[in-house]
């Protein structure tokens, strides 16, 4: 009988927690992959079951591809330089210099932007003639450019602003991680009379690790999750140089309404990060911590 | 940015309904949403417009949201349809109306015009903006905010280059031919001042049609089922355009953006440029040098796109909002309204009798430039819409994008616009 009873509380203390991850994640995803397999319903017309044709036509679909291609870009573009970034800045705060209250917040600070905010502030910096990119290279004679209305450089120039956002954030993970590191060990090592820079490689850096897994994590997420500036600033142009998948999800679901193909979109989406998740906890995981 | 959502809109109607406790019966409450594609002060218009219908119409109370772009608006209308909420009035692109049709999002406006006074109105509008709201003999939108695209020429910048300040240029050749003399360079071979400008970071496609249509061609089938990108007329627009960054050099290559062109034009940075009647307000109170204004420079013939927003009335809200709504709507777009809202924005209005009011005559008296959009009126043609418009619009603008920017060659874009273009709207022939 008690047992019965716990097996009772136990379900219902586990109760809310089920209904919100089912109502918010596992219902959507199920229904999200279950439409994915219909065209779109419009007006009158009802869905109708189309198999795996969504898929098919994403292989011959110009602009997916371009996505994919971008969002690959993207990612192995601005992740590790984030990360570099981001540990570098945290090395700096967690030394000894001066006006390490007003660097830490400088770093900081782009974090804290909104997005949208931001993305209107590079707007202007990138700003052709009489942004303050060209005008800075101008002082130096450089002709203006056209940054972001050029196919070869409107990627570019989303990354970098992507770089500047995230490295602050990540660099509180890392000044957190630095200062759980023991002292004791940077007196031992220069009692043996190791550099700095040996010090970093051999002990530093893989006390760091764990903390670098969970950043790639997120960081690589947040590459494939971020598409306010790509709206603010480019709408994915010029002839889709800028495109990333989830700007294409949008606009293939609240833009031409089809919501089918979008539902296909964002399986794709899924797998992939469930893929990239799969790798670094199942395999990274096992090598990050130091024993 | 503001989200609002019809379900709060729906709280908002309750409280509003509760809160007061009013003897009569409350007003009926209406919603518009309502993008800002323009310059200026247009919510400020916006809302004093209302203020007067309301005070007129005391048993009505309109609430205007200003829900972003055109397509921003299309996609948080059609969403609150869909949740079952919708707003009972929208401006949206008059193009796409292929889109709310197959949605069955809107309702037409013939269901609502009963009196011969509601008939009068209706076929007072020019038939040119009518080409975009009607399909199969029913009027599915009213031309609210509508325009075309002019031709700005900074007269200064004239007077420097030798040519004559109260003449532009009237054909394709001559506007190489100015452009060339108006770009300049600094010592290092950087230009300071580029001789033409035309903005093509949205609906580039909007300013090729005006191209086609001084070619002789047209872009796409009235029925909403065909699309002609790769015909020989289009792709020579599309190289004449182009042409003017990339072989002439006398525009900045790439895409330019809508909102940074007219303040190149007022930074002197571009000597002649393009850009919608719906801005006339707005160069005329921040150009800082005398300009001149004028139709689009020929080329076969005349030629002019129309574009801009009508307003939708939508289904799936009761009857009597419904009403409400036509009578705010048909408020609004009659003459006096029409010519009140044409002088403070810019837009044209798109029917005679605003025209012919008093205040509309002394003001193209006043300034004769405002009567410009209003000759080439003959001279339009109906804007690109189709089926899943947005989409088509979409491939057409890459295609653009492309060419603009050296990627692919106009003929090359044009043929790969036109496959995907097919590939879409086949399902609809």
């Amino acid at each position: 009988m008690t047992q019965g009873r716990n097996q009772i509380t136990a379900w219902l203390l586990l109760l809310p927690a089920v209904v919100l991850l089912a109502a918010f994640t596992h219902i959507p995803a199920v229904m999200t992959l279950v439409n994915s397999f219909y065209n779109t319903p419009r007006g009158a017309r009802p869905a109708k079951f189309v198999g795996v044709s969504h898929y098919t036509d994403m292989l011959s679909d110009p602009v997916f591809l371009a996505a994919l291609k971008n969002n690959a870009i993207y990612a192995i573009g601005t992740v590790p330089v984030a990360i570099g970034l981001a540990m570098l800045m945290a090395l700096i705060v967690n030394s000894s210099i001066r006006g390490k209250g007003l660097l830490r917040m400088s770093f900081f600070l782009p974090t804290i932007l909104p997005m949208i905010a931001v993305a209107n502030i590079w707007l202007f910096f990138y700003t052709p003639g009489y942004g303050l990119i060209d005008r800075f290279l101008g002082l130096f004679g450089f002709a203006e450019r056209n940054w972001l209305g050029d196919g070869s450089t409107a990627l570019g120039s989303l990354m970098v602003l992507a770089v500047w956002k995230e490295a602050g954030f990540f660099m509180i993970f890392y000044l957190a991680a630095l200062q759980q590191i023991s002292p004791s060990l940077g007196e031992a090592a220069a009692l043996e009379g190791a550099g700095r820079w040996y010090f970093f490689r051999r002990v530093t850096f893989p006390l760091l690790m764990p903390t670098t897994l969970f950043v790639l994590i997120n960081a690589i997420i947040n590459s494939f999750r971020l598409i306010d500036h790509v709206i603010v600033m480019t709408r994915g142009g010029p002839d889709n140089a800028s495109t990333l998948l989830l700007y294409y999800i949008y606009q293939t679901a609240f833009r031409f309404w089809d919501t089918g193909y979008a539902a296909a979109l964002t399986m794709v989406l899924l797998a992939l990060l469930a893929a990239l998740a799969f790798v670094q906890f199942g395999i990274l995981d096992r090598r990050v911590h130091y024993k | 940015m503001l989200n609002i959502s019809g379900k709060w809109i729906g709280a908002a109607l309750l409280g509003a309904g509760l809160s007061f406790g009013v003897a009569q019966a409350a007003p009926v409450e209406i919603s518009l949403y309502y993008p800002v594609a323009i310059g200026g002060p247009v919510t400020k218009i916006v809302d004093d417009l209302i203020t007067r219908f309301e005070a007129a119409n005391p048993d009505i109370k309109v609430k205007a949201i200003y829900s972003g772009t055109y397509s921003e608006t299309i996609s948080k209308s059609l969403t609150a349809f869909k949740a079952g909420q919708p707003p009972e009035l929208a401006v949206m692109l008059s193009a796409d109306v292929f889109t709310l049709i197959d949605e069955g999002a809107i309702a037409p406006v013939d269901d609502f015009t009963k009196t011969d006074d509601d008939k009068a109105w209706l076929a007072g509008f020019s038939p040119v903006f009518m080409l975009n709201s009607k399909n199969e003999d029913k009027t599915w939108g009213i031309p609210f905010q509508r325009g075309t695209t002019i031709f700005f020429w900074n007269k200064d910048a004239f007077k420097q280059a030798g040519l004559n300040p109260d003449v532009g240029p009237q054909n394709w050749d001559e506007v190489v031919d100015f452009a060339t003399k108006l770009t300049k360079r600094d010592a290092g071979g950087n230009v300071t001042q580029w001789g033409m400008q035309v903005p093509s970071s949205l609906t580039s496609y909007w300013l090729l049609q005006g191209y086609v249509a001084q070619n002789g061609g047209t872009i796409a089938d009235i029925s909403g089922t065909k699309t002609y990108f790769d015909a020989p007329e289009v792709v020579e627009g599309l190289q004449y355009w182009t042409d003017l960054a990339l072989k002439h050099k006398v525009m900045k290559p790439g895409v330019i953006e809508w909102a940074t062109n007219p303040k190149d034009f007022f930074e002197g940075r571009a000597a002649m440029i393009t850009i919608t009647s719906g801005n006339l307000t707005n160069v005329k109170a921040n150009a800082p040098f005398p300009f001149g204004v004028q139709m689009l420079p020929e080329h076969k013939k005349r030629g002019a796109p129309t574009s801009g927003g009508n307003i939708f009335i939508f289904n799936g809200t009761a009857p009597e909002k419904q009403q409400a709504a036509f009578q705010f709507v048909k408020w609004l777009t009659s003459a006096d309204q029409a010519a009140e809202w044409s002088i403070k924005t810019g837009y044209i209005a798109p029917r005679d009798d605003a025209w012919n009011t008093p205040a509309m005559q002394a003001y193209v008296k006043e300034f004769p430039g405002a009567a410009v959009p209003h000759d080439q009126i003959p001279y339009m043609v109906p804007e690109l819409s189709t089926h899943e418009n947005q989409r088509v619009a979409r491939v057409i603008d890459d295609g653009i994008e492309a060419a603009l920017t050296g990627s692919k060659t106009p003929a090359q874009a044009m043929s790969d616009a036109q496959q995907e273009a097919d590939r879409i709207l086949k399902q609809y022939r």
